[in-house]
């Protein structure tokens, strides 16, 4: 373990990318220890696959950009869902985000004076996306990781890398004292002493099956932090990107400029046509995107493209009536291509195998983001005192929709905030008593006790079948479109999926370095967590940024401008919602047919509107909204809705237990044979 | 439409309906190694992780014996994380952007031959790291507080230092030198590394930390110029380039060092 610093403060961070990173280093500098866990080396998380780059308005380009107007596209982008404070908070420190890696030595690209150079990203009008080549996410991720391990080599920071964190430890009074790890090597588990835990863990995007996100973005660390009491919120959140292409192991992003440079979409019109198509006349093919809107075509927004080529897969009506349809860029000469679009089409060719010049792409929406996570409060804490989160895994900062390039500031910003938060925590905390062993022991040995109960357990299930069809359910009833009756369904197929794990066996009698005992708890972890995502969905009936429904297709602020909160009992998942503070810029309608100045001005004629001044001036909040307190207890609005929904949830276990656990029983599909 | 004729993912080949692949395996890092052949479905645009990840699902032998599920590591999936890297068909690549309809069947997969091999395909890099801290691998900064933007720098300087920094310490170039075998030679990654930073404004005020991490006796004059390093970078990182220039650089530092202390 690291060597104990100043005042004797270890905080154990847990997940080593972007928001991991930065938290550690923030913690080493301020001569504190960390022990940095992670299921990889950290240089590998999943944080290298950002491309775009990383948003802050330092106004490089003269357009008037101001952190104000950061800050609105960000509220704005995201439906109104955010809490407004800490987003005000992130685009305030955005451009001294950007300067200090520019200053550890990220290859950001330059102007022709040598200074910073920006582009522009969706949702804004300014270029104030500074970006590095066409791997940014891999060179900001690369220069914390070479600050931290500056910090290693002067020994405030000890890594553990290929440690999977398993549980936290609490107290009797729920205040988080450490966690329980395992060595993926030789899966022996060890229980670690904290100050303070911070959680940066990544997304859940392995729960749809296919992702765009790495193998490691399992939830599996925050579901167990869910399961021991932590708040999970706006869960039903997932982003779906429109076009990713398909593989047989993940789904990788094809950019938005493919069509942006007149890419057309696709498919056969007669159902399952599998001609190759260019052998399909232009008669017989159906380009829905131009069909549907005539006045954008194949440029519609992210939202509505995603939502339509799922909707015609949906319908059996991809190609060959599967997930896809085709991104043609074929009438385009190859020579224009090349100089457009060179680099994408060589990830295309080199995953895929085809030449995107000659034979149209396949793409299907690919999950790619999750706006939910473990709840925070404006520091990073979460109501488990001692327990922080920062990163994609807390639901802070992206409301109901997450705007490009955003993604990696956020996760800088939760780590700087998460830090100093710890580090207070750390001081304060009463250690009376909690330094016994035998809270860690009794921890361990839980863990322990459920990794031999896996091992010995034995019968007709297969573990990676049955992630499979929770990815198919996930994907294709809990993404892009949703209704409340097939919501319903996944839920009680997750219900079958969750008896049914308890037959499934390890097929690896060699326990050393196996993928098959940590796979099973993942996928534990992962049904917990599809509960939530599901049941918030069905809950939320509107549709607000990502979270769509066909029945319910107006956003509805009186009922639903709430974040949903998810918390564990035995029996599920139990939703209530909590206010959503919006004090800052008063909720307006989100309509990108429109520039955005004229909807502001719509929703400026209303009474206590408080958009954001100009420049960057300094914001006073308005007198007549209620400020949240930074008590970790926790708003009183929290339960108010609390009991009428456990009713609703109490109620569907209820009727398929009467049902006799029998998914047919219930009206729902099933994939058993 | 133009008039293209019609392509398909395989236009060369004629597919068998099977895919063959032969494993170099080993339980764990004391076992013995051994090899395992397994026949998995066709499909169109397999890569090798899929086929790993079918195997995985119904661990059975060509020869129908149920066997252990052979392990891997994995992770991104495009190649931009290094942890899937391994020796296909004789060629250390990452798995993830190995395509089985541009393989030659049958496909075999051995782990990397310089590292320790943990179990089948999973190998500990972690002396790639090590000399990462060793050449201090980074920028010496005051502090992360606010201090305003870094300095300017020409765009082909960033184009150069770009391509430096997208190593991935995958272990390619170690892979595939002659001259390195755990610790006598740092090795071409870590060279290339003390180019990244050296050039760096900042980096250049500390260039003699790093300059003296590559000249002992495992340092850069090990080098005996193959350049299969370059040939196999995934990143196409020039290398042989850095080697050259960092052997300039320690060969002055190395005539004229002792005159700044």
């Amino acid at each position: 373990m690291a060597t104990v610093g100043k005042n004797g403060i270890k905080i154990a961070v847990v997940g080593g990318g972007l928001a991991g990173l930065a938290a550690a280093m923030k913690i080493a500098e301020a001569g504190h220890s960390v022990d940095l866990f992670s299921v990889v080396p950290v240089k590998r998380s999943h944080s290298v696959c950002a491309q775009g780059g990383i948003n802050g308005a330092v106004n490089t380009k003269g357009e008037g950009d101001s952190t104000a107007e950061h800050f609105d596209d960000t509220v704005y982008g995201g439906d109104f869902l955010a809490n407004q404070p800490p987003a005000k908070a992130m685009c305030e420190m955005a451009p001294a985000i950007i300067y200090l890696f520019d200053r550890m030595g990220v290859p950001f690209s330059r102007t022709k004076e040598g200074l910073l150079d920006f582009r522009r990203f969706g949702g804004t009008k300014h270029h104030r996306t500074a970006f590095a080549g066409a791997s940014t996410g891999q060179q900001l991720l690369y220069a914390l990781d070479e600050q931290v391990r500056r910090h290693e080599a002067g020994g405030k920071v000890q890594k553990y890398e290929g440690w999977e964190m398993m549980s936290l430890v609490l107290d009797d009074h729920q205040v988080c004292r450490g966690l329980v790890a395992m060595d993926l090597k030789t899966l022996e588990m060890k229980a670690f002493k904290a100050d303070a835990v911070i959680m940066a863990t990544g997304g859940p995007g392995l729960i749809f099956g296919k992702s765009t996100n790495s193998m490691v973005c399992t939830g599996s660390a925050v579901s167990a932090c869910y399961q021991q009491g932590a708040r999970y919120a706006n869960g039903e959140f997932i982003q779906v990107h429109p076009t990713s292409i398909p593989g047989e192991d993940k789904l990788r992003l094809m950019s938005e400029s493919a069509r942006g440079e007149g890419g057309r979409v696709w498919v056969p019109r007669a159902k399952g046509d599998t001609r190759a198509p260019a052998s399909i006349p232009e008669r017989e093919r159906w380009y829905f995107l131009e069909e549907k809107y005539p006045a954008y075509g194949n440029l519609v927004p992210r939202d509505i493209a995603t939502r339509e080529i799922f909707q015609v897969c949906l319908d059996k009506m991809g190609i060959g009536g599967d997930n896809q349809v085709y991104l043609d860029l074929t009438h385009i000469p190859a020579e224009t291509l090349d100089r457009k679009l060179g680099a994408i089409l060589e990830i295309y060719e080199m995953f895929v195998g085809d030449d995107p010049r000659h034979v149209p792409m396949r793409i299907f929406p690919g999950v790619h983001y999750s706006m939910g996570g473990l709840w925070v409060d404006f520091e990073q804490r979460t109501n488990i005192p001692g327990l922080l989160a920062a990163g994609e895994c807390d639901y802070s900062i992206h409301g109901a929709n997450r705007l490009g390039a955003n993604s990696l500031v956020s996760c800088v910003f939760g780590g700087f905030v998460a830090a100093p938060a710890a580090i207070e925590f750390a001081k304060n905390v009463e250690r009376n008593g909690a330094d016994s062993s035998a809270l860690y022991e009794q921890e361990l040995k839980l863990q322990e006790e459920n990794n031999q109960r896996l091992i010995k357990q034995s019968g007709n299930e297969n573990q990676y079948k049955l992630h499979e069809e929770m990815g198919k359910w996930m994907t294709d009833n809990v993404t892009v479109v949703r209704y409340n009756d097939k919501l319903k369904e996944t839920d009680n197929k997750l219900l079958e999926l969750i008896d049914r794990y308890d037959r499934i066996s390890i097929n690896d009698s060699n326990l050393w370095a196996t993928m098959a005992l940590p796979h099973a708890r993942h996928l534990w972890n992962m049904l917990q967590l599809a509960r939530v995502i599901t049941l918030g969905a069905l809950n939320r009936n509107e549709s607000r940024g990502a979270h769509y429904k066909p029945d319910f297709p107006d956003r509805d602020d009186e009922n639903f401008l709430k974040t949903t909160i998810a918390e564990y009992s035995g029996e599920g998942p139990v939703i209530s919602y909590e206010a959503v503070d919006s004090s800052l810029i008063k909720p307006r309608k989100r309509d990108y047919s429109k520039g955005k100045q004229d909807t502001a001005k719509a929703a400026a004629g209303a009474k206590g509107s408080t958009l954001p001044p100009k420049d960057g001036a300094p914001q006073v909040l308005s007198q007549d909204t209620e400020q949240k307190p930074k008590d970790l207890s926790g708003p009183a609005v929290w339960n108010q809705n609390k009991e009428e929904v456990r009713d609703v949830n109490h109620g569907e276990a209820e009727t398929r237990r009467e049902q006799g656990k029998s998914i047919e029983d219930a009206g729902g599909k099933s994939d058993k044979v | 439409m133009s008039a293209q004729p019609h392509t398909h993912a395989t236009p060369n080949r004629t597919q068998a309906a099977t895919v063959e692949i032969r494993i170099r395996r080993r339980e764990n890092t004391d076992a013995a190694q051994y090899w395992e052949t397994f026949e998995i479905p066709y499909r169109p645009n397999l890569n090798i992780i899929s086929c790993l990840m079918e195997i995985q699902k119904n661990p059975v032998t060509k020869d129908g014996k149920q066997t252990t599920p052979p392990v891997w590591n994995m992770n991104c999936l495009e190649q931009v994380c290094g942890i899937c890297t391994m020796v296909i068909n004789g060629r250390v690549r990452q798995s993830c952007s190995a395509l089985v309809d541009q393989l030659d069947q049958p496909i075999t997969l051995e782990p990397m031959s310089k590292f320790p091999n943990v179990r089948d395909l999973i190998v500990d890099r972690s002396q790639m790291f090590d000399h990462l801290k060793r050449v201090h691998a980074w920028i010496e900064i005051d502090g992360t507080h606010d201090q305003g933007p870094g300095p300017r720098m020409d765009q082909e300087d960033v184009a150069e230092r770009y391509a430096y920094s997208r190593c991935m310490t995958c272990g390619c170039c170690l892979e595939a030198c002659p001259q390195y075998d755990g610790d006598n030679y740092i090795g071409p990654q870590a060279i290339a590394q003390v180019r990244l930073f050296n050039m760096h404004p900042t980096g250049k005020m500390t260039r003699d930390e790093r300059l003296e991490g590559i000249m002992g006796d495992d340092g850069i004059t090990n080098c005996g110029n193959a350049q299969n390093c370059v040939r196999v970078c995934p990143m196409s990182i020039p290398l042989t380039k850095a080697i050259y220039e960092e052997n300039r650089e320690t060969i002055i530092h190395g005539l004229f060092g002792w005159l700044k202390r």
